[in-house]
């Protein structure tokens, strides 16, 4: 106890105070939280913030140059190579979250509406090869479709054709096969607890009212699953964005990708600033069109009631 | 038409789910199946059966080097991921308070962020702040991605925990630390050993930013990745892949009967005492 808080008049009332703010539950709350968030802050925030800070300087030989400047953006927007892998990645990020959706959705709603004693075990089925490294994923892609590959040799010896096609692998198809297989697992999770969410009254008070089993399903089912499907839609696209080992295994140069620009600036080319304008644009641009997703689905949820 | 209502979900669906598991698992399944053939390139029809690829894999420094590495990463960072999932799980599950979802929402950030954008911007500061890249680095990115997972499995096994059997604790004279560890902590032990297993399994096989955060010790991913470059190689990348597979699969299988125990157990308790 130091002189100083003994000297101070107030220190009697405010130990009882103090006491029952320690206690309260905001403070408590906060303090087991304190070094999760604090780990956060440190190593997602600020590096984050650094990334922005970079994306408005420039390099300079060796160093960097700090005064404020727009061209790294002006270059990411502008500059046909990086406008064109921008758009080629959002291409490929919205066309496998479409597929993945689509093709998740009734196997969710089988899981949900039709798998009786067995939901968790499908579950865990469905999410098993999820668990297995991305990295084996897609590598097996590659075995499948190479020239070489089980899809090639197969097909031959099943005589459907006589020499491999070296259209299956390196090519932004490839990409999308391979992110809609990686990626069906984490659609089907939202979309699956969305679908348990809904009362299973509303479906039959609609049947009672005459509805048909499709009519029942677009009017109430699909529209009250909506949430679910927002959240698949997004966590597909906004990480598929940003992938790197998909384009460069399968991808040939027809596949390339904007991370595999960015890796390349913070790699050989070593321009941090235009790597981090190349990533702030590509999180600027997948945030504006998650965006839009949102609302596009939302609009279609008010309009199918 | 009551005919095709009742075909509809009753037979296409589970035909529908049984393709998509296939989908789902067929090409995992060809990793195992040539890491057993003779040839050298995944092909069919298969050559011959052999355990080769497999007998060179204990004969590869390398490989050991990055299979201790990726030990040493795994253990450390879920631990550590687990320390903080805990502490966070326990906050947000126990106590209101504002900014509960903010807070919450941040440190599950991460698992919706590109992959890319964790990994350059730690590196970035990383290197700003002079630190050189090591394991250790690695450590701290793999914590920074498995603390959502970490953070999923314990509020569910935290979730459905009766209060009041703390409440009694502390009403029968039990200190918190006393209550904490003698009443919470067994209940959630499950819970805690699968948000273990999820974390290491999620080191184990995370790629990108060991990739970009590693100086020049190689996890067992950044191993296969090297070795990619060679056609030669596959095989044995072959027969590494399936045995991380399997390593994989068991981890998840144990994480997830220990989930199952958890959630049955504080249910139970849950129920007895309602």
């Amino acid at each position: 106890m130091t002189a100083a808080a003994e000297g101070s008049p107030a220190f009697g009332m405010t130990r009882a105070r103090r006491n029952a703010l320690l206690q309260s539950e905001p403070v408590q709350g906060l303090a087991l939280i304190s070094p999760t968030l604090v780990y956060a802050l440190i190593l997602l925030v600020l590096p984050i913030l650094a990334v922005i800070a970079h994306s408005f300087w420039t390099k300079n030989y060796l160093t960097v140059d700090h005064t404020f400047t727009l061209e790294n953006y002006r270059l990411a927007l502008t500059e046909p190579i990086y406008r064109d892998l921008l758009w080629r990645s959002l291409y490929i990020s919205l066309t496998v979250s479409f597929f993945t959706v689509v093709l998740a959705y009734p196997i969710a709603y089988f899981i949900s509406f039709h798998g009786g004693r067995h939901k968790s075990l499908w579950l865990f089925l469905i999410t098993i090869p999820f668990w297995t490294s991305y990295l084996l994923r897609v590598m097996s892609w590659k075995v499948i479709l190479g020239y070489n590959g089980v899809l090639n040799s197969g097909l031959m010896g099943l005589g459907i054709i006589d020499e491999p096609s070296t259209a299956l692998l390196y090519n932004s198809t490839a990409v999308i096969i391979t992110l809609t297989h990686a990626w069906a697992a984490f659609a089907i999770l939202p979309i699956f607890v969305s679908l348990e969410k809904i009362d299973r009254t509303l479906v039959e008070a609609a049947t009672d009212l005459g509805d048909g089993p499709v009519r029942s399903f677009l009017r109430v089912t699909l529209p009250l699953s909506a949430p679910g499907i927002i959240s698949a839609a997004l966590i597909v696209m906004i990480p598929t964005v940003g992938d790197y080992v998909t384009p460069k295994l399968v991808g040939g140069k027809d596949g390339v990708m904007i991370a595999n620009a960015i890796q390349a600036q913070f790699g050989k080319a070593s321009n941090w600033p235009l790597g981090a304008a190349l990533s702030v644009t590509t999180m600027l641009v997948v945030t504006l069109i998650a965006g839009a997703t949102v609302l596009i689905i939302r609009a279609a949820q008010r309009l199918a009631r | 038409m009551t005919a095709m209502r009742r075909l509809l979900p009753g037979r296409l669906l589970p035909a529908y789910a049984f393709l998509y598991v296939v989908f789902l698992y067929l090409p995992v399944i060809f990793l195992p199946i040539f890491s057993i053939n003779t040839a050298a390139t995944p092909k069919f029809p298969l050559s011959g059966f052999t355990l080769k690829w497999y007998h060179d894999l204990p004969r590869t420094p390398a490989l050991l080097d990055a299979t201790w590495n990726s030990l040493v990463v795994g253990v450390s960072a879920s631990i550590l991921s687990t320390v903080l999932g805990i502490l966070a799980a326990r906050s947000i599950t126990r106590y209101r308070y504002p900014g509960r979802r903010a807070i919450n929402g941040l440190i599950m950030a991460p698992l919706v962020l590109p992959e890319i954008i964790v990994a350059i911007s730690l590196l970035l500061v990383i290197l700003q702040l002079g630190l050189s890249l090591s394991l250790f680095t690695v450590v701290l990115g793999h914590v920074l991605v498995c603390v959502p997972y970490s953070m999923t499995v314990l509020t569910a096994g935290f979730e459905g925990f009766d209060r009041s059997l703390e409440e009694a604790s502390a009403d029968l004279g039990e200190s918190a630390f006393g209550t904490f560890r003698r009443v919470t902590l067994p209940m959630v032990a499950p819970a805690i050993i699968s948000s273990l297993l999820v974390c290491f399994t999620i080191s184990l096989d995370e790629f990108l930013i060991a990739f970009f955060l590693t100086g020049t010790e190689a996890t067992l991913p950044i191993y296969i990745w090297g070795q990619l470059r060679f056609a030669a190689k596959l095989p044995g990348v072959l027969a590494l892949g399936t045995l991380l597979l399997v390593a994989s699969f068991l981890l998840m299988t144990i994480a997830e009967i220990l989930r199952r125990r958890a959630a049955r157990r504080t249910q139970n308790e849950g129920g007895l005492h309602a």
